[in-house]
């Protein structure tokens, strides 16, 4: 059995000690209570403010639980910061891959477009940001599946939209295991006919998943004549996901 | 061959940025730094120029690493700068005297209240194609001499020079005390209300009328043009363009063409209107400024509709009432609610620019009732930066005599989407954002990459430019009539708030 991590035992016990005192306490309460150094509680308390269990008072400096604890099953990114934090990689993928890009996140058992970056050949196009996708007919739903982002799992009804939308749960869960394994999903024509798409997931803090970036067009454009996806796509896409994912605190 | 690139410098009001650009005006790797805002009395705001050198320092080895690249593989820097931001050094030491002045700060009301009284007042204006307001750098630049004893002297005698962002840090690149070139652009100098805009040169009875050594200006040269060679941060990488930032998102947008136009949301908004190589003299609160000049061409002008707080309001809203914890955020919290229940906020913090310039005015929450939430009020927040949008176009269309009909957009607050379909309802207009946020920096970019031969001309940028995104119109006019009327109706109430002293 392996040990077990000093500095999670720590937290907890930070985390009990700041949820059965008073209210807010300082610094050297919370090291003297636990009997720690303070260098340490600090380092500490600094983390559990980055991943927001723990917030700071800004006029005393004194430390509560933070609201995220109370929201642990819900995403812990707002949409509006997602878009905003990723505007500046989505724009360089469109214009390397020549095609559409879309990032998706999970609501209500479905693919919330939350950033539509246009096809860059100055066509009239329609923004999608607020479009409904389905999880499990598109790339950017197979990532946020394959990774449970926002603990989303596979829906009971599967919908079919063409012939090769996959509907059965066992060669679906292959699939995800595959996306997991590649670090990307595709998807050609599961559900328009003609079209194909490419996604990767997008991580925040500790490599949870929050969200996935993909680009979508023609299949002619997108794969070769095998209906394999190009190479060079696949890492434009994957690119940009890490881009992000490193705006957001990603280490890797 | 090893791939090239440029790097472009955007120092900011609130960050400084250093961004690599590929052939395509691509974005390639980011670095950012915040600086330290210092607000010592009500209505200053000021910054530490060594701070922000440093932070240069700082950002230019970490935004080459991110890219993978060497110094070898870039071909040019470029620099895009906080406008009007007034900073003053010791020649010989290199040691900034006092902190930078921000744009924002409005110390000089008082001093800008009497100058408009002075003989002379109305000329200094039709030279520089500006009104007499605190947000320009003349007279920031006379209130630092009158306020610092000996300094005038010490000016004279050419111990003391000063500049804008641009300035200094091109000071600092090209090697500081040992040699750097005292230059600034015709773009930041139109800023000033010292440069006859018409002949682009520092006009003699200006800085008379300010009391203004000639001795401690820069250089006046085009904003396309090799202006040195770095030393430092850089070293080795020509120093291609400088231009204020919001001319250099102009250029960055490919505004080549007289009656192109665009508006940056950032900290303020400001809306420039390219007018071609004839200087169109300004009406209805706009102002004329020099869009850019290429060396060895004529300059191209603007018309320009500056609104002072926009994303800064959002800040503020974020900062001061801690209503939301990071600034997209407000496009959640507004959405909570489905209109502004009444509601109106008027940011006049540091006055009203275009197209009011009512320095006296402040800013006021009107229509407040106990039905009003803090999502009526973030709305309210978002609506101020729509209806400001809606005052400059509609002065812009008034001065050029045409009807926009489209408008290009940019900045951090393009990504705000509820904000983006707000303005386009309020306009009645397309809105298109490029397939590029921050044309800021690209702007300085494509400028300093023009300079050395990295793109071959003005029509090889613009191929660069696509649509990445389009919000419609869909409000019902009735609507935005009476909305506008009641926007109109709030921002009448922060006129003549501050009093001038007995």
């Amino acid at each position: 059995m392996p040990g077990t991590v000093q500095s999670i035992e720590r937290a907890a016990a930070i985390l009990r000690t700041l949820a059965g005192g008073p209210g807010r306490l300082g610094l050297s309460e919370i090291a003297r209570t636990l009997d720690l150094a303070k260098g340490t509680t600090h380092g500490i308390l600094r983390t559990l403010q980055l991943v927001g269990f723990v917030e700071q008072d800004r006029n005393s400096g004194q430390y509560q639980l933070g609201g995220a604890l109370l929201h642990l099953g819900t995403s812990y990114l707002d949409i509006n910061e997602l878009r905003s934090r990723s505007i500046n990689w989505a724009d360089p993928l469109a214009a390397r891959s020549g095609e559409s890009v879309r990032i998706g996140t999970v609501l209500e058992g479905q693919v919330l477009v939350v950033h539509h970056v246009f096809r860059p050949d100055d066509t009239f196009q329609t923004l999608d940001v607020g479009t409904l996708l389905p999880l499990h007919a598109t790339a950017l739903g197979k990532v946020l599946l394959a990774y449970r982002a926002g603990g989303v799992g596979v829906p009971m009804e599967i919908e079919r939209f063409t012939r090769k939308t996959i509907t059965d749960p066992k060669p679906l869960a292959a699939a995800l295991e595959g996306v997991r394994e590649a670090g990307f999903a595709m998807e050609i024509e599961e559900l328009t006919l003609g079209q194909a798409a490419i996604a990767a997931p997008i991580r925040g803090y500790g490599g949870l998943v929050v969200g996935a970036i993909g680009i979508s067009g023609p299949v002619e454009r997108l794969c070769d004549s095998h209906y394999r996806p190009h190479p060079k796509l696949i890492t434009n896409v994957r690119d940009a996901a890490r881009a992000v994912s490193r705006d957001l605190g990603a280490t890797r | 061959m090893t791939e090239r690139f440029v790097v472009s410098i955007d120092q900011g009001t609130t960050s400084t940025r250093c961004i690599v650009f590929d052939r395509r005006g691509q974005l390639v790797s980011l670095a950012q730094q915040e600086h330290k805002q210092f607000f010592p009395r009500p209505g200053w705001v000021e910054h530490d120029a060594m701070e922000i050198w440093r932070n240069v320092e700082r950002l230019a080895p970490r935004v080459l690493r991110r890219a993978g690249i060497g110094l070898d593989q870039v071909a040019a820097l470029g620099i895009a700068n906080q406008r009007e931001t007034t900073v003053l050094w010791d020649a010989s030491t290199g040691v900034p005297i006092g902190r930078a002045i921000i744009w924002q700060d409005t110390r000089t009301d008082a001093l800008v209240h009497e100058l408009s009284a002075r003989p002379g007042a109305k000329e200094v204006e039709e030279r520089s194609g500006l009104p007499l307001a605190t947000y320009f750098s003349g007279p920031r630049l006379m209130w630092i001499l009158e306020h610092t004893p000996g300094l005038r002297e010490r000016a004279e005698r050419g111990e003391v020079l000063c500049g804008t962002m641009e300035t200094w840090l091109i000071w600092k690149l090209t090697g500081g005390v040992d040699g750097g070139r005292h230059v600034t652009d015709v773009t930041n100098a139109s800023r000033t209300m010292l440069l006859d805009v018409r002949t682009l040169r520092w006009s003699r009875e200006s800085l008379d009328f300010f009391g203004i050594p000639a001795a401690m200006l820069p250089e006046v040269r085009p904003s396309v043009g090799v202006f040195g060679t770095a030393v430092a941060a850089f070293p080795g990488v020509r120093i291609g363009a400088a231009l204020g930032d919001q001319q250099a998102a102009l250029f960055g947008q490919t505004c080549f063409t007289p009656g192109e136009a665009k508006c940056t949301y950032g900290t303020g908004s400001f809306l420039l209107l390219n007018t071609g190589t004839e200087l169109v003299p300004a009406q209805n609160g706009l102002l004329s400024t020099v869009a850019y000049q290429i060396a060895g061409e004529p300059a191209a002008y603007a018309l320009e509709g500056s609104i002072a707080i926009t994303g800064s309001l959002v800040q503020w809203f974020r900062d001061q009432l801690e209503l939301i914890s990071s600034a997209p955020e407000i496009e959640t919290l507004a959405r909570t609610v489905a209109d502004n229940g009444g509601c109106y906020i008027v940011p006049a913090f540091s006055g009203l620019y275009a197209p009011y310039w009512r320095s006296e005015a402040r800013g006021v929450i009107v229509g407040l009732t106990s039905y009003i939430t803090k999502g009526h009020l973030a709305r309210a927040v978002l609506e101020a930066t729509a209806w400001q949008t809606r005052e400059v176009v509609d002065a812009m269309n008034a001065n050029s005599g045409l009807a926009l009909r489209t408008l290009k957009v940019d900045g951090g607050m393009t990504a705000d989407n509820l904000l983006m379909q707000m303005i386009a309802n309020v306009l009645d207009v397309p809105l298109v954002r490029p397939l590029a946020v921050e044309t800021v920096s690209l702007g300085a970019a494509y400028g300093a990459g023009l300079a050395v031969g990295y793109w071959p001309d003005l029509d090889g940028l613009r191929q660069n430019w696509h649509i990445a995104g389009q919000w419609m119109p869909a409000m019902d006019p009735s609507v935005r009539d009476h909305e506008y009327a009641n926007w109109r109706r709030a921002v009448e109430r922060t006129f003549d708030w501050i009093q001038p002293a007995q």
